[in-house]
């Protein structure tokens, strides 16, 4: 890589309603604590999406989702980054933006981007909010991220299916998730991660922002020196109990609850 | 008939919850009523004049003023000043005052369109919309659309709206008779997206704003502008930071009052903070709209000293502590400005129950870089997710979850000197139920 590491917080002003413009400060932040030149962008919707390695989407309402997703399919560089290499981490209403369709406000299907083979559908029960719980197994595909248990709040109608191009993110072991039917939460593919999770979900996963860093840096995870973390540590270990998953005592996180893992 | 007995039972019942000291005894008593007549509140406001007050931040102190205002008159004023902003609150304050008393009721934004066609009130005050509790799923914009809704059908009612936000604007726009206000607002992200049509709105940082895509909404031309002095950054509370001033003297700040026909008018409050400034003159504006004299209005507010405890100053031990209440992203944005100049130690408390929103992921909408250098102490239910935002925002700080004990701790670690050394304020921001626990805290 030459150059800073470019971090767009993609139109903070159609995605930006459940703070995780939080997301690309973490990822901003991580990177120049460990001495990389950083360059943190916000990208709003009435200006030519900027060229960068890491692109973050957020959660937004209805309307402005569905704005969202035709002005990146017109703007276009999203897509060609993307093909070139680039990170995203799409939440909520972006992460079905990126996908393949989703709800707009009158039930409608409206097209997504299609970095990610899902499609969104409004659901049928009441909106999923609350604390969401998952488990990221890789699911046996290579280059899968490995991480922790994976903790946020979601807050979302829609329910996702995915189709054959995209990998679960992870199993849900507290909350909904996905939604339809299959257990799952979130997806990804190549280095396109697309979750529920809000919190922001970086802020409580920090092993996730270590892996989208090496992803972007070009560099194995362990190659990245340590960062005190103790704060999130902190606040993992609370939500987590507070999502009724039990703790060992000695160990930082616990064996989970509810949905065991299929072999 | 049934009038008759619903206002019984709203009596009765609050008189008994206050007996055996549960709560302040007026929510209760109005659920009972409104369960034996559900039009308790259109009987209710009959014969009266009705001033509902609404909008996301600034609602129960621009109440409070709005009420002072109207006392000019030397009438009596009846309001819900206990802050129960729903139906049986509304209920509890007109049951316990006289038949034809005016009053001014503070209205929770999601109600306002249920409770002006209850009451058909004379007067509403609009201050603002922006993001607020978020997992209730109320979207800013579906409100704004419900005012306008409400206010078209409403063509006898006057409205006093903030002109500088737009989907404040864009909600009062459909009623029949408005007066604007240039109000100001500091918190412009709710609102790039055009309400009315798919365009952008366009600020051009000197208080006009338009959509791009010409629908034709734009800021309206206000009746009363709000001149507050540029602070600098510095503090607008001028003398409250400096050891042993009064805390009681918190505003040193004159702002004017400017009506578009050349009438000016000096606004000086003891509440500090521009937002309180522009509470007070649409509080005025109303005030002239009810036959009041906007001058007598504004001479008035500026005996208020603190609504429902914010700002008042508490002991715990031998710690002053200022208090403040901040809700959401556009309040903090708010105080942290009003706060800015001070150096003193700063506690921070946050917590997610029913009443805040069990989601603090707002917390990253909020500008804590703000607090830079000063001691800052993170506490209340959530201070682990505030603990990661100030990390991640360069603040140092230390994390005490007991609310009492971290506003002690920024007090002995201020000045880096011996516990108990300090002779300054401690400034304690919390949101709603953060801010109640330290109010109703006996240390």
């Amino acid at each position: 890589m030459t150059g800073p590491l470019r971090i767009a917080v993609v139109y903070p002003d159609l995605l930006g309603t459940y703070g995780d413009g939080g997301n690309g400060l973490i990822l901003a932040r991580r990177a120049q604590w460990r001495g990389y030149e950083v360059e943190l962008v916000q990208a709003p919707s009435d200006a030519a999406l900027p060229e960068a390695d890491v692109y973050c989407l957020g959660g937004g309402e209805d309307g402005p989702q569905v704005r969202a997703a035709r002005t990146l399919t017109d703007d276009g560089m999203l897509v060609r980054r993307v093909a070139e290499g680039a990170v995203v981490l799409a939440v909520c209403a972006g992460y079905q933006v990126v996908g393949r369709a989703f709800p707009g406000a009158d039930g409608g299907a409206h097209e997504g981007v299609g970095l990610l083979d899902i499609t969104t559908v409004k659901g049928t029960g009441p909106r999923a909010v609350g604390e969401l719980v998952a488990e990221v197994d890789g699911n046996g595909v290579e280059g899968a991220p490995s991480l922790p248990t994976v903790t946020g709040f979601e807050n979302h109608g829609g329910r996702t299916t995915l189709g054959p191009d995209a990998v679960p993110l992870g199993q849900v072991s507290v909350g909904v998730g996905n939604g339809d039917g299959s257990g799952t939460e979130g997806a990804w593919a190549g280095r396109v991660v697309g979750t529920y999770l809000h919190g922001p979900v970086l802020a409580r996963n920090p092993a996730l922002a270590d892996v989208l860093l090496a992803w972007a840096l070009g560099v194995e995870e362990a190659e990245l020196p340590d960062i005190d973390d103790g704060a999130a540590t902190g606040l993992r270990q609370e939500r987590l109990e507070a999502a009724g998953i039990k703790l060992d005592g000695g160990r930082q996180e616990g064996r989970r609850l509810g949905r065991r893992r299929k072999q | 008939m049934r009038f008759g007995l619903a206002r019984l039972t709203t009596r009765t019942v609050n008189a008994t919850s206050r007996r055996l000291g549960r709560g302040r005894g007026t929510v209760a008593g109005g659920r009972a009523g409104l369960k034996v007549d559900p039009r308790l509140l259109q009987h209710l406001s009959r014969g009266r004049s009705v001033a509902l007050v609404s909008g996301t931040n600034g609602k129960t102190t621009t109440t409070r003023l709005l009420t002072v205002a109207l006392g000019v008159g030397g009438e009596p004023v009846v309001s819900n000043e206990t802050g129960s902003n729903m139906p049986p609150g509304h209920v509890a304050a007109l049951v316990a005052a006289a038949r034809g008393t005016q009053a001014v009721l503070e209205v929770d934004e999601i109600y306002l369109p249920r409770v002006l066609a209850a009451t058909h009130a004379t007067t509403v005050l609009l201050l603002n919309l922006s993001r607020d509790q978020l997992d209730r799923t109320n979207e800013v914009r579906m409100v704004a659309g419900r005012w306008r809704a409400a206010l078209a059908a409403a063509p006898h009612t006057v409205v006093v709206a903030n002109a500088d936000d737009p989907l404040v604007a864009w909600g009062a726009g459909a009623a029949a008779q408005v007066l604007w206000v240039a109000a100001g607002s500091r918190w412009q992200l709710d609102a790039v997206g055009c309400p009315s049509c798919e365009g952008r709105i366009a600020f051009d940082g000197e208080g006009a704003w338009w959509c791009t895509a010409d629908c034709g909404l734009t800021r309206p031309v206000p009746l009363a502008t709000l001149d507050y002095p540029d602070t600098g950054g510095a503090s607008d509370t001028g003398a409250a930071s400096d050891a042993g001033a009064s805390p009681q003297d918190a505003s040193t700040v004159t702002s004017r009052g400017a009506w578009a026909d050349g009438r000016t008018y000096d606004i000086n409050l003891r509440l500090p903070g521009r937002f309180n400034h522009a509470n007070a003159l649409m509080a005025a504006v109303a005030a002239e709209a009810c036959g009041i004299d906007a001058g007598e209005a504004l001479a008035a507010m500026a005996d208020v000293e603190h609504v429902a405890g914010r700002f008042t100053i508490r002991e715990f031990g031998d710690v002053r502590a200022r208090l403040m209440l901040a809700k959401n992203p556009a309040g903090w944005s708010e105080l942290l400005e009003m706060v800015a100049g001070d150096d003193g130690p700063v506690v921070v408390s946050i917590n997610a129950r029913i009443a805040d929103g069990a989601d603090p992921s707002w917390l990253w909408d909020v500008p804590f870089e703000r607090l830079g250098p000063r001691t800052v102490v993170a506490t209340g239910d959530r201070f682990r997710d505030l603990s990661v935002r100030l990390q991640y925002a360069g603040v140092a700080h230390v994390a005490e979850a007991d609310p009492v004990t971290a506003v002690m701790l920024a007090a002995t670690t201020g000045d880096g000197t011996a516990p108990g050394a300090t002779d300054r304020t401690v400034d304690v921001i919390g949101n709603y139920t953060a801010f109640d626990d330290l109010l109703g805290a006996r240390p």
